[in-house]
């Protein structure tokens, strides 16, 4: 994980879209390359089908230019939802700084979040990464469906969120939440960075 | 299961600008005469450019010309799921009939290709049946067949062997020509100018400038006032023009005006980032970094890191680094001097740098430069004439652009003909020059310093000795005759030095081609210089150098004795100087003074007793040494020499 090169003054942060299926993991992603000025966005890999289901992963790199004196980028991927595709995860996961996990906000789809969630847990163990260490905000997606569709943030979080991390309600596909998101992974990522030693 | 046409999709919505013109006009000849132009078409370019506009209007055209042809378009997923459909449902024959009767199969997203053996296979048969069936093919990608992971190289030949083109980006004008005919579709009208500045930022593709307009088009419909210029840049976050598009500055100081989502993000980080790294710890750990990548040890600016506000911090930055780079310098000469003991672990340790000095002056002790020139032999002593001016003139040439003109000097003679003395005498003026290191010595001596350095196991020693010379003077090449390891070393040397410019001197007693036992490697190497002949010494030559002995000796120079002694049969200058010596060692016994009398006594009459005469002396002065050989015949005639001498001879 070459999250901070002080050698080359650089700091990369990869960061996941996790969740299950139709979360709108893509969705996050396409609205925030619709707002990154060309200049500072690379090319936007994805590899969708014609439904738009992502068959391997979205990539999306972010140059955010000199910070401090490191030239700071970020990459986001996503992975495929489909509970078959768990192979692909795994590899996207490898190497993650930190994870958003988008979840459906639709009450029906509670249980495919928690399989989703635990899915997440233990690819992240098939890596040896402990889950509490791991950077992690949750997005509760799809809020500007129907109130009577779906779990408000309070009730997701008490179905979903028992580490207590930050969550955010979105609405991806209008941008709401989108980089309030963002920007809570990179606030976590970024601590982490600070409180880890570089040299270790 | 395959999708129908769009029918906004026609050549006539779709705007030609010089990025696509190309697959444009291939298209409507396609459309025009399906299977016979351009069969398979390929286009390719990046997404939303048009790919599937393009596909979709080659459909429309050719079914407008004749409505009976069988269009088909779909993509390659959807013919991968007809596929495996087909196959689950034991229809595969059907499936493939099905496909060969398309009379233009139009299919997208080819890409998804990659890694589907059984499908490019698949394709493969189809593309092959629908050309000999002489039905169109038309495929649509975002890369060319090439550059598609993993594809079958006969549907690389097979795809690139119709007519393979690409849309590129759209330029101004055709955006402007876009964006004002997409408005007109939605019926909105715009001011002037406000199109051409959305034209003017290079979106990636149409789709995105379509996204542009479409915000145009919502803003617009939500504020009653048509949109001008600047209220448009700034619904599109277009900087002002002031700066120009496309170009934003890298600190991107966030747009007041506008509340632009990535600026914002991008302020947050920054505060992030900036609390995350303490400036100096940032800069402890990157020297740690960076010497440690180099190989240093760090110990010392680690130390650093662990206290929690550590004074000086960038003083002790510098004299660590101060101190590597003193290392460093060591190590460098080190290297040069023994490559072996450089490797020493000392001189990556920064907190042990006595140690490091002791070493390298260990080693500087022990390195002893190469063999120097012979101070005997300066160029002033050594006597011109015809018959060396060649060699003097090369060496004088050596001496000036050592390295550049002659290089190797290959100075070929018989024994006793000056070789050694102007070999050193080229030596010593090249030592004079700044820095040079100048290895000059026998060849015996250089075998016998390799063959002790074998034996000390140090010939990375001996080496880095004979490369930090700025120049290598080798006597009697000749020697090296069945010595490998020494010619595969100097082998070695020679191409390093001829490599650096470095000059190489040798002597031989023959032409390098005629030398036995040398290999072809190093003669061709030595052929490739100069080879510069010094023949037997001529009256003029001998004369010098008799009145040059004379004086040493401290004899009046009569020009009788001067004319007798020059006239003397004599192969080489030190037979004339044996000759000399001959002549005083006799007159010293006498106890006469050197005359020509007595030299003709001397050398003519019989040999004062213990006086060993030289071979050759009797020679009649053709027959040659044996360590050199005459090889032509008119080498032999222009040697002659002169006739009163041989008349003396051949009355013996």
């Amino acid at each position: 994980m070459s999250l901070v090169n002080f050698t080359t003054r650089e700091i990369t942060c990869k960061i996941v879209y996790y969740g299950p299926g139709r979360s709108g993991k893509t969705t996050n992603l396409h609205y925030i390359y619709g707002r990154v000025p060309e200049t500072r966005r690379g090319r936007m890999v994805s590899l969708a089908t014609q439904t738009d289901r992502t068959l391997f992963f979205d990539f999306l790199p972010i140059d955010l230019g000199q910070i401090s004196g490191f030239a700071t980028r970020f990459q986001l991927y996503t992975v495929p939802g489909q509970v078959y595709y768990n192979a692909t995860r795994r590899l996207v996961l490898q190497g993650a700084d930190g994870v958003v996990f988008v979840g459906d906000s639709q009450a029906r789809q509670l249980d495919e979040n928690i399989e989703s969630l635990q899915n997440l847990q233990s690819n992240l163990l098939e890596h040896g990464v402990d889950v509490r260490t791991m950077p992690l905000v949750m997005q509760y997606n799809k809020q500007d469906l129907p109130r009577e569709l779906i779990l408000t943030q309070a009730e997701l979080d008490d179905a979903l969120n028992f580490r207590s991390v930050p969550s955010f309600a979105a609405d991806a596909l209008h941008g709401k939440g989108v980089f309030e998101t963002l920007k809570g992974i990179s606030e976590l990522v970024l601590k982490k960075l600070a409180a880890g030693s570089p040299a270790a | 299961m395959t999708s129908t046409l769009n029918p906004r999709f026609t050549f006539e919505t779709f705007v030609v600008g010089a990025a696509n013109r190309l697959a444009v006009t291939a298209g409507r000849t396609v459309a025009e005469n399906p299977g016979s132009a351009y069969n398979p078409l390929f286009i390719y370019s990046g997404s939303g450019l048009g790919k599937t506009h393009v596909l979709m209007a080659i459909g429309h055209a050719a079914k407008a010309i004749a409505a009976q042809l069988n269009i088909e378009y779909l993509t390659l997923d959807e013919y991968v799921e007809a596929f495996h459909a087909a196959i689950a449902a034991g229809q595969g024959d059907a499936f493939r009939r099905r496909f060969q009767n398309v009379d233009v199969l139009l299919v997208d997203d080819v890409q998804f290709l990659t890694n589907r053996k059984e499908m490019q296979a698949e394709l493969l048969r189809l593309t092959e049946a629908l050309q000999q069936a002489g039905h169109q093919i038309v495929l649509a990608s975002d890369r060319p067949p090439a550059e598609i992971a993993d594809l079958d190289e006969r549907l690389i030949s097979r795809f690139s062997g119709g007519l393979v083109v690409d849309m590129g980006i759209p330029d101004y004008e055709t955006r402007v020509a876009i964006l004002r005919r997409k408005a007109d579709e939605r019926g909105s009208a715009f001011q002037p100018g406000v199109l051409e500045t959305v034209a003017k930022v290079e979106y990636p593709n149409v789709r995105e400038l379509m996204g542009a307009l479409n915000r145009l088009i919502a803003f617009q419909a939500v504020n009653d006032t048509p949109i001008n210029d600047e209220a448009a840049r700034k619904v599109l976050g277009i900087p002002t023009a002031a700066s120009p598009a496309g170009a934003t500055p890298a600190a991107a100081a966030p747009t007041a005006a506008s509340p632009d989502e990535f600026s914002q993000f991008l302020t947050d980080v920054t505060v992030t980032v900036g609390k995350a790294v303490e400036a100096w710890r940032a800069r402890v750990a990157e020297a740690v970094l960076r010497w440690e990548g180099e190989g240093y040890r760090t110990g010392r600016l680690e130390k650093l890191l662990d206290q929690e506000t550590p004074a000086a911090v960038d003083e002790a930055i510098a004299a660590y680094v101060q101190d590597v780079e003193r290392l460093r310098a060591l190590e460098t000469e080190v290297a040069t001097l023994d490559p072996q003991a450089a490797g020493e672990k000392v001189f990556r340790d920064p907190d042990r740098m006595q140690e490091a000095e002791a070493a390298a002056a260990k080693v500087r002790d022990g390195a002893a430069p190469p063999p120097a020139p012979s101070a005997a032999f300066p160029l002033e002593s050594y006597v011109p004439g015809p018959s060396n001016d060649v060699g003097l003139n090369a060496a004088r040439d050596v001496i000036g652009k050592p390295g550049k003109k002659y290089n190797p000097l290959v100075l070929v003679g018989r024994s006793g003909l000056g070789k050694t003395h102007l070999l050193n005498a080229i030596g010593l003026e090249l030592a004079k020059k700044k820095n040079a290191v100048v290895a000059c010595l026998s060849t015996q001596a250089f075998v016998d310093e390799l063959i002790a350095a074998i034996d000390g196991n140090r010939v990375d020693w001996w080496r880095a000795r004979y490369k930090r010379a700025t120049a290598l003077l080798l006597d009697d090449i000749q020697l090296l005759a069945g010595k490998e390891r020494t010619q595969e070393e100097l082998f070695n040397l020679f191409n390093q030095f001829l490599d650096a410019d470095k000059q190489l001197v040798f002597t031989a007693p023959a032409h390098p081609n005629t030398l036995e036992g040398l290999e072809e490697r190093i003669v061709s190497r030595l052929e490739g210089g100069l080879v510069a002949e010094i023949g037997e010494p001529d009256k003029e030559l001998r004369r010098s150098v008799l009145d040059k002995l004379l004086v040493t000796h401290r004899i009046p120079a009569e020009p009788a004795l001067l004319d007798y002694l020059a006239d003397r049969p004599i192969e080489s200058v030190r037979n004339l100087t044996g000759l000399v010596q001959r002549v005083v060692d006799a007159a010293a016994a006498q106890d006469a003074p050197v005359s020509a009398g007595l030299a003709r006594d001397v050398l003519e009459g019989a040999p004062p007793a213990g006086t060993r005469r030289t071979t050759g002396l009797r020679t009649s002065g053709i027959v040659v040494s044996s360590a050199g050989g005459v090889r032509s015949r008119e080498k032999m005639v222009w040697d002659w020499p002169q006739a009163s001498d041989r008349v003396i001879e051949d009355l013996r």
